[in-house]
C-alpha cells in the first residue's frame, strides 16, 4: 500500500525511493492520536485529583478555623452550624442506620432473587424477570425519594401507629434505599453464582443433595467472594445515597438511634445546605467538603476493601 | 408435592423399630424434601417482592398523577362571557375572542410578541385562560384509586371540606403540563422549562463526555501496555471513580467549575451571559460528564474487547498502522456496544439528581434557558422541589413530572435497543 502511494517521478530516484519508503515511516499522525487518546485516559485521574484536593482543601480550611476541631468534629454529637457546633456524629449515626436498613433488606432479598435466578428459574422466566430488575436499576433516584415519603411512609404509619413513626424517618428511606440497591446486590450476586462451574452443582446431585442443599451449601460458598464484594459496593451505594434521605428522612441533624425518628444523613445535609443559598468560603460551605471529605474516605475504603476480597478469596475454576 | 405424600406413610411404620434394625435408607429424605420445597417457595417470594416493589412505585405515581380534585376558581367559568355565551360554551374562536377582550392589554401584546394568540394550540389557550381569568386554586386532591373505586366517598368529602369547591377529575400529565412554563403556583405549572434544561444539559454531556470516555477505552485496550504504572494507576483508578457517590461530583463541580472556572462557565470570557454565576447549564453538563465518564470507559473497553482479534491481526497484516486498523476496523465493530453503553449511561444523567442540586442550587428558576450559559432548572430537580412541598396538590404534579420523567427514559432505553438490532443486521 504504501509503496503504490509513493509518487515515482524519475527512472534514477526510483531505487532509492522504493527502498526509503520499505524503511519504517515516521508518522506523526499516530503518535498525536496515541497522545489524545492517553490524555482522555488522564483525565480520570485528573478527576481523582480534583476530588482529592478540593475536599482537602477546603477541609482543611475549615479545621483551621479557630475554635474548630478534628477531635470535636469526629465526636462531637451536635450539628447546628449556626451555634458553631460542628459535631458529625448525629449525620454519620443517621447514614450508618438507614444504610443498616436498606442492608437489611437487600441483603437476604438480594441474595434469594439471585439464588432463584441463577439455581431455580427455567430460562424463559430468567429472561423476563432479569429485564423487570434492569428497568428497577435505571429509575431515577428522585423517584425512589418519592415512592419513600408518599408510599412507605403511610404504609408504616399505618402499620405501626402515627404516633411511632414520624413523617419524615430513617427507616422508610432505608427501606426504599434498600429497594434501590436490590438490583445491583442481585445482578453481582447472580454473576457469581453462575461463575460456579456445573460439575460441583451435578456432583453434589450425585451425591443425594436436593437442589436447596446443592444451591446453599456447594454453590453458595463457591461464590461467596462476589458476593461479599457486592455487599460492599451495595453498602458503599446505600451510604452515597443522597435524593431518598433528602426527601424522606427529615431535614434537621439528630442524635438517635430510634429508625422512625426523622434524622438527616451526610448526603442529605450536604444537599439540603448546598441547594440552598450558600456562601462560597463561609464556615458552612467549609463545613460540607469536611463532611464530603469523610464520606468520600469511607466509600472509598469499601470500593477498595472489596476489590481485594474479589482478588484475595476468588476461587480459580478453570 | 404427589411424591411427597406417598412417601410419608412408608417412613412411619419404619420408625419405631429400634436401634438393632438396619437402619431404613436415607430416613430424612421427606424432611429433606420438605425443606426444599419451602425453600423455594421462599426464593419465589423474594422474587415476587422484587416485582410488587417495582408495581407498588409505578402504581404509586400513576394513582397521584390522575384524580379528582376540588377546584375553587376565584371567577367561576360560568360567570365569565364573552358575546353573550358562558365560557364552558366557548368553541375555540370565542376563547380567543374572550382572551383578547378581557385580558389585560400589556399581557396580551407579550403573548403575541411571543407567539401570535391565534396560531397558539387549545392547551396554551386553556393555560392562559387559566392564569389570567378564571385562576382556579386546588384546594385538595384525590388519587386516581379513590377517583375510581369510591367516588361516592370522594363527593362526600367534598361535599363536607370543600362546599364551595367544584369537583373536577384532572389529569396532572397533560400536553399543557408539558409545555408550559414553570410557574410558583401548582395550578398552572408545567415542566417546559426544566425538559428545556433537562435536554441541554444533556446535549453538553455527551459532547463532553462521549469522545473523552471512548478515547480512553481506545487508549486502555488497544494502545496502554497493561505493565506499565501508569496504566494500571488509570485502570484502578477509573473502577474506584465508578463507585464514588453521585453528591461528591456534585462537590467537585461546586468548587472547580462553578467557582474556580467561573468565568469559563458563565460566558464571561466568551462575551455572552452575565457572568455573574458559574452556576450555569454548562457547568452541571461537565459535572455530570465527568460522572458517567467512568461508566463509559469501562463499557467501551467491554465493547473493544469483545472484538476478536483476529480482525486486528489481519489489519495489521496488511499493513495498516494501528490507528487506521482501530478506526477502520475495531471500532465500526464495537459500535453497537459502544453506543448502547452510552444511552444507557446518558439515561443514567438524565435522571440524576445530587449532583445538579448541589452545582445548580435549586432556586426556583422561571425562564426557559437560552444556552450553555444559562442558570437551569431540570426535571428531577423541579420533582423533588415539588415532593418536597407539604401541599398535595404539588405531590400530583410531581407525580405527573416523574412519569413524564420515566417515560423519556423508557424511550431512551428502547432506543438503544433498537440501535443495537439495527447495527447488528448492518455488520
Amino acid at each position: 500500500m504504501t509503496v503504490a502511494a509513493e509518487p515515482i517521478t524519475g527512472q534514477r530516484e526510483q531505487a532509492a525511493s522504493i527502498h526509503a519508503s520499505l524503511r519504517r515511516r515516521s508518522r506523526p499522525g499516530e503518535s498525536v492520536i496515541q497522545g489524545l487518546l492517553f490524555t482522555c485516559g488522564a483525565i480520570s485521574i485528573l478527576t481523582t485529583l480534583g476530588i482529592v484536593v478540593v475536599l482537602g482543601r477546603e477541609s482543611l480550611r475549615f479545621f483551621l478555623t479557630p475554635g474548630i476541631s478534628l477531635f470535636d468534629f469526629l465526636t462531637g454529637t451536635v450539628w447546628q452550624p449556626h451555634l458553631l457546633k460542628f459535631g458529625i456524629l448525629p449525620l454519620v449515626t443517621a447514614t450508618f442506620l438507614t444504610s443498616l436498613i436498606a442492608m437489611a433488606v437487600a441483603l437476604p432479598l438480594g441474595i434469594a432473587v439471585a439464588i432463584y435466578l441463577s439455581e431455580y428459574a427455567s430460562h424463559r422466566m430468567r429472561s423476563t424477570l432479569k429485564p423487570i430488575l434492569e428497568v428497577l436499576a435505571g429509575i431515577p433516584t428522585v423517584v425512589y425519594g418519592y415512592f419513600a415519603l408518599t408510599f412507605m411512609t403511610p404504609l408504616l404509619r399505618v402499620f405501626l401507629g402515627r404516633d411511632v413513626v414520624a413523617i419524615f424517618n430513617m427507616a422508610s428511606a432505608g427501606i426504599v434505599i434498600g429497594i434501590l440497591i436490590l438490583p445491583l446486590v442481585t445482578s453481582m450476586s447472580e454473576d457469581a453464582l453462575h461463575a460456579v462451574p456445573r460439575s460441583l452443582r451435578e456432583a453434589s446431585y450425585a451425591l443425594g443433595a436436593t437442589r436447596f442443599e446443592t444451591s446453599v451449601r456447594v454453590v453458595l460458598p463457591g461464590a461467596l467472594s462476589g458476593i461479599t464484594a457486592a455487599f460492599m459496593i451495595a453498602i458503599s451505594r446505600a451510604i452515597g445515597e443522597t435524593m431518598v434521605v433528602a426527601i424522606a428522612s427529615g431535614a434537621s441533624p439528630r442524635f438517635t438511634l430510634n429508625p422512625f425518628a426523622s434524622a438527616e444523613t451526610m448526603t442529605g445535609h450536604i444537599a439540603r445546605i448546598a441547594g440552598g443559598d450558600l456562601s462560597f468560603g463561609s464556615l458552612d460551605y467549609n463545613s460540607l467538603f469536611a463532611i464530603g471529605l469523610l464520606l468520600f474516605l469511607i466509600t472509598l475504603s469499601l470500593n477498595i476493601l472489596s476489590q481485594r476480597i474479589v482478588r484475595r478469596f476468588r476461587e480459580q475454576y478453570d | 408435592m404427589a411424591h411427597l405424600s406417598n412417601e410419608r406413610p412408608n417412613e412411619r411404620p419404619n420408625r419405631p423399630l429400634g436401634p438393632e434394625a438396619p437402619q431404613p435408607f436415607a430416613p430424612r429424605t421427606a424432611a429433606r424434601r420438605r425443606g426444599d420445597e419451602i425453600w423455594r417457595r421462599v426464593f419465589h417470594a423474594s422474587t415476587a417482592v422484587a416485582i410488587i416493589a417495582l408495581a407498588a412505585l409505578l402504581l404509586n405515581v400513576t394513582n397521584s398523577a390522575f384524580g379528582y380534585a376540588a377546584v375553587r376558581f376565584k371567577h367561576d367559568p360560568s360567570t365569565i362571557t364573552f358575546e353573550g355565551r358562558a365560557l364552558p360554551d366557548l368553541d375555540r374562536a370565542g376563547r380567543i375572542g374572550l382572551i383578547r377582550a378581557q385580558v389585560p392589554k400589556g399581557v396580551v401584546r407579550d403573548l403575541d410578541a411571543d407567539k401570535a394568540i391565534e396560531s397558539r394550540p387549545d392547551e396554551d389557550l386553556e393555560g392562559i385562560i387559566e392564569e389570567r381569568l378564571t385562576q382556579p386554586k386546588v384546594l385538595h386532591t384525590w388519587s386516581l384509586a379513590d377517583s375510581l373505586f369510591h367516588s361516592g366517598v370522594v363527593r362526600a368529602e367534598q361535599q363536607r371540606d370543600y362546599p364551595d369547591a367544584r369537583l373536577e377529575f384532572r389529569r396532572w400529565l397533560s400536553w399543557r403540563f408539558i409545555t408550559a412554563p414553570q410557574s410558583g403556583k401548582a395550578e398552572i405549572a408545567g415542566i417546559r422549562t426544566a425538559i428545556l434544561g433537562s435536554l441541554w444539559m444533556i446535549v453538553i454531556t455527551i459532547l463532553f463526555a462521549f469522545p473523552v470516555g471512548v478515547g480512553a477505552a481506545i487508549y486502555l485496550e488497544e494502545y496502554a501496555d497493561r505493565r506499565s504504572r501508569v496504566n494500571q494507576l488509570i485502570q484502578t483508578n477509573i473502577n474506584n471513580l465508578a463507585g464514588v457517590p453521585s453528591i461528591i461530583y456534585g462537590m467537585l463541580g461546586l468548587a472547580i467549575l462553578v467557582r474556580a472556572f467561573k468565568p469559563f462557565t458563565s460566558g464571561y470570557i466568551f462575551g455572552v451571559g452575565s457572568g455573574d454565576s458559574g452556576r450555569t447549564i454548562l457547568s452541571a453538563a461537565l459535572t455530570l460528564g465527568l460522572l458517567v465518564l467512568p461508566l463509559l470507559i469501562i463499557n467501551g473497553q467491554e465493547a473493544i474487547r469483545a472484538v476478536p482479534n483476529s480482525l486486528r491481526q489481519a489489519s495489521f497484516g496488511i499493513g495498516a498502522t494501528r490507528w487506521q486498523t482501530i478506526y477502520h476496523h475495531v471500532l465500526p465493530s464495537a459500535l453497537p456496544g459502544i453506543l448502547t453503553g452510552t444511552i444507557l449511561s446518558i439515561s443514567r444523567a438524565i435522571g440524576e439528581t445530587a449532583p445538579i442540586i448541589v452545582v445548580g442550587a435549586s432556586t426556583l428558576i422561571f425562564k426557559d434557558p437560552t444556552g450553555p450559559f444559562s442558570a437551569f432548572t431540570a426535571l428531577p430537580i423541579q420533582i423533588y422541589q415539588w415532593t418536597s412541598r407539604p401541599e398535595d396538590v404539588f405531590r400530583s404534579i410531581a407525580a405527573a413530572a416523574i412519569l413524564a420523567l420515566l417515560i423519556l427514559l423508557l424511550t431512551l432505553n428502547a432506543s438503544a435497543v433498537v440501535l443495537r438490532h439495527r447495527y447488528r443486521v448492518k455488520g
